[in-house]
């Protein structure tokens, strides 16, 4: 058997830390996220607080466990809704054709002109600043580029040889796109959707650092990072650990973009 | 040419129209009337009268909005709830700030990444291209606000070189200007050179295996020669797209970096307005970012031809 590609091994081994961290921080963390304590106010990293106490004396350990959890849920929540709405677009679009597939694939099209953080900015003044608003203005946000994908897989199959057999041994349209058509979407989708989940997280992390994401007291490693602001010059280690986990995690997911596409795109086998 | 440049000019009117929909539509779809949201709370029955009227809200929806559309064309974007400014002015003095440190964080990045980008794939698999590579998705991966806030840690509070955070304006004051413009250009310009770097390595290496590279080194063309009379010309085109894409990206995902160095940019302006629920200036800033976003991908793309003829080609 051979060895997996270095760029997989380390990104598999970086995402599989944090699905475990996320996992376990949902039933045990080493002490209670939310916690107060003003006599640990601003402890640095010790024996008893690996990672240091906030400004509330809230265990940062803790705090970065529970907002991996956090994090994870988000995003793959909104990938989820990103690709099953995205999927549904391009599937309906690329099968019905004509004016119809040429006006929604206009308005696709013309929401991806907009920078993907903005379009979710602007939804997000829509659906309100929280939990679900971010899970719905991303998912909406990030859905776009799948319906272009998918619509592109549908019209490049259905005059293929194999989905007209399908027809002719009287399969109904709806099967032949779910048992035909749809398999061969799983491929770049895959693709996309790894690299989405980064894209999210990324975005998830971005929108808590401004403020517009999930609510304090609740702990996501954007809105830590946001509130080490006014404590950095005297409590180094609030800015720095949320930062790391984000660049970890985006760092694994970039690796294991890499080694997908590398495995699935037949064009660049051989170019490494 | 000008059949090309004509093409992809009229392409890109649908495109700001849809643009310009979605975002009328956006701010429709918040329940309640779009005149009391677009004066706020402090609004009188009479004012927001006046205003209903204006936006001919007692009007069937394509009309309101081609009346919209109508003062969009004319650059009135309406008025802030919160200053009471014209949204438009507002709106462009934030964008310059935004938009010099876009243009020479951006600018700088691809200077460096560009031909980074190409060595890495000439030296393909030696350990110079594995740590360019290494080094340019550490950079991808570090999410802007956090290196800000490690130069900021650095350069502003542990050396004291630079100032920590705020802005002066070039024009008042130059050297000080400057020096507050150091750490968010640079935070863009070490990011930007992680995506630019992979965009640039990954076109060429696709270029280099191509049989006409084969022929001019085969001809006995010097490897320069061969690197960038003939691959670097072709290889160049995604990148270059690309570098249209960072652009409007940054201007969109810039927030993030003013709110590290207290900048009042665009990207503030427009999440200080979702707080404020100043919707007149989310529905301008939205519109503007795209707006800018599809022309500056025009201005790339009709500067393509400039360095591969054949787009312009049928």
């Amino acid at each position: 058997m051979r060895l997996p590609a270095p760029n997989a091994l380390v990104g598999g081994t970086l995402i599989g830390f944090l699905g475990i961290v996320a996992a376990v921080s949902s039933v045990w963390t080493p002490y209670d996220p939310l916690r107060l304590s003003f006599r640990a106010k601003l402890a640095a990293p010790s024996a008893t607080h690996w990672l240091g106490t906030d400004e509330f004396g809230r265990d940062v350990l803790s705090r970065l466990m529970a907002g991996a959890a956090t994090s994870v849920w988000i995003s793959l929540l909104t990938v989820a809704l990103a690709v099953s709405l995205g999927t549904v677009i391009g599937l309906f679009s690329g099968y019905v054709r004509g004016w119809v597939d040429r006006t929604i694939m206009a308005f696709n099209d013309a929401l991806l002109a907009f920078p993907g953080i903005l379009l979710a900015l602007g939804l997000l003044a829509v659906v309100g600043a929280n939990k679900y608003g971010i899970i719905l203005a991303l998912g909406i946000a990030y859905a776009p580029s799948v319906a272009r994908i998918v619509r592109g897989t549908v019209l490049s199959l259905r005059e293929r040889e194999f989905i007209s057999a399908s027809r002719v041994m009287g399969n109904s349209e709806g099967f032949t796109m779910a048992r035909h058509i749809l398999p061969n979407c799983i491929a770049p989708l895959t693709v996309l959707a790894t690299s989405m989940f980064g894209w999210v997280l990324l975005a998830e992390s971005s929108l808590s650092f401004l403020g517009l994401g999930v609510p304090p007291p609740a702990p996501t490693w954007g809105n830590m990072l946001a509130g080490s602001r006014p404590y950095i010059g005297q409590a180094v280690w609030l800015g720095i650990f949320p930062g790391l986990c984000i660049s970890l995690t985006l760092l694994g997911i970039n690796l294991l973009g890499d080694a997908l596409r590398d495995k699935l795109d037949p064009r660049m086998r051989g170019a490494r | 040419m000008l059949r090309f440049a004509l093409t992809r000019i009229l392409m890109s009117v649908p495109t700001l129209l849809i643009v310009s929909i979605s975002v009328f539509g956006l701010i429709r779809l918040i329940p309640g009337d779009p005149a009391s949201l677009m004066l706020g709370d402090l609004a009188t029955p009479a004012s927001i009268a006046d205003l209903q009227a204006r936006l001919g809200l007692d009007q069937s929806v394509p009309v309101q909005f081609g009346i919209w559309f109508g003062n969009l064309l004319k650059g009135d974007l309406g008025q802030s709830i919160n200053s009471q400014q014209a949204v438009l002015p507002l709106i462009l003095q934030r964008f310059w700030i935004s938009a010099q440190i876009v243009l020479v964080a951006v600018a700088l990045a691809s200077l460096v990444a560009v031909p980074a980008g190409v060595l890495a794939a000439w030296k393909q698999d030696t350990s110079l291209d594995l740590s360019l590579v290494a080094v340019a998705t550490l950079l991808l991966s570090i999410p802007t606000f956090w290196l800000g806030l490690l130069l900021l840690l650095f350069f502003g509070l542990k050396l004291e070189w630079l100032p920590v955070v705020g802005y002066v304006s070039i024009a008042e004051n130059p050297i000080a200007g400057i020096l507050y413009l150091i750490m968010p250009i640079m935070t863009l310009f070490l990011h930007e050179i992680g995506v630019i770097l992979r965009m640039a390595r990954a076109s060429t290496l696709e270029v280099l295996r191509l049989d006409y590279i084969t022929h001019a080194r085969a001809k006995g063309l010097t490897e320069s020669a061969v690197l960038w009379n003939h691959a670097f010309k072709n290889a160049f085109g995604p990148t270059w797209t690309l570098i249209g894409l960072v652009l409007g990206n940054l201007l969109g995902g810039i927030a993030v970096v003013e709110t590290v160095f207290t900048i009042p940019g665009l990207g503030r302006l427009l999440v200080d307005s979702i707080f404020a629920r100043d919707y007149p200036v989310i529905q301008g800033c939205m519109l503007f970012v795209a707006f800018t976003y599809v022309l500056v991908n025009l201005v790339i793309d009709l500067c393509y031809p400039i360095f591969d003829p054949r787009v312009t080609a049928q």
